[in-house]
């Protein structure tokens, strides 16, 4: 039982990624995108992750795929139907080659893998509060200040040079 | 198959088509696609590692993913800002074509 939900999961989230990454109309590609991360938060579930699968849900689902549709958006027009694949491309397929490769075999070769499942952790939120609260409170106050920062960066950056021309 | 040797080859697909994406497409918006692809892939194997940890109950792992997933946010929303000002300069989203810096 918990095989087939597996595949299905992992059949759903490769497909939707190649398509992410192949497809020649980019909103097409942020769509596929979007099923991609949900098919990742699918897995958390599965793997008893529920906060982080929500949150996935919510960060990536929800946020980052309308940044990119906007992104999309405010960048089309007058690029003119060109090749798909950048200059670089044969030498960018054969790095990606290598490291599948690489990563494969340090799978199939380690010992880690043959580690059977212990039983279903049971963590609640109010586990992960405490510990955001008490064992990982610098982080959260880092994370919050990279947020803010971001925040100012971004609008900063993409805002219009207006007088500079 | 054993479950964690599954979802870390699941992983390790999604790392190999975000790097593909990053370096072969020219469209520097599925660059940064890619490069998100990877950042969850890395995501998918710390969370599996914690499941199948011996003491899951230290939270290790899903505080990383939280903290990782909060600055990939970060990146994401800069990043994509950078294309758009790029875009604005010189008229193109194509990696090939911003090859000048102070431009």
């Amino acid at each position: 039982m918990m095989n087939i939900v597996f595949a299905i999961i992992a059949a759903v989230t490769i497909a939707a990624a190649v398509a992410a990454m192949s497809l020649r109309n980019l909103v097409h590609c942020a769509l596929a995108l979007t099923v991609a991360f949900a098919g990742l938060a699918a897995a958390y579930l599965q793997l008893g992750a529920e906060f982080v699968g929500f949150t996935q849900l919510l960060v990536y689902v929800g946020a980052v795929a309308i940044l990119v549709v906007f992104a999309i958006l405010l960048t089309r027009g007058s690029e003119p139907q060109q090749s798909l694949v950048s200059s670089g491309w044969l030498a960018g397929g054969l790095v990606t080659i290598a490291v599948l490769g690489v990563l494969v075999y340090a799978i199939a070769k380690s010992s880690v893998v043959h580690r059977a499942a212990p039983a279903q952790p049971d963590v609640t939120v109010l586990q992960i509060g405490e510990a955001l609260m008490n064992k990982f409170v610098l982080p959260l106050e880092v994370v919050g200040l990279l947020l803010t920062a971001a925040l100012i960066g971004a609008v900063i950056i993409a805002m219009k040079e207006e007088g500079r021309k | 198959m054993n479950p964690l040797a599954g979802y870390l080859i699941l992983s390790a697909f999604l790392f190999a088509i975000g790097l593909a994406g990053a370096l072969m497409r020219r469209n520097a918006i599925i660059v940064l696609i890619g490069i998100e692809l990877m950042l969850n892939a890395a995501n998918l194997n710390f969370i599996a590692f914690w499941r199948f940890s011996d003491h899951p109950e230290t939270l290790t792992g899903i505080m990383f993913v939280i903290f990782s997933i909060g600055v990939a946010a970060a990146e994401a929303a800069v990043g994509l800002a950078l294309i758009i000002a790029i875009y604005r300069h010189y008229k193109t989203a194509n990696v090939d074509d911003v090859n000048s810096l102070k431009g």
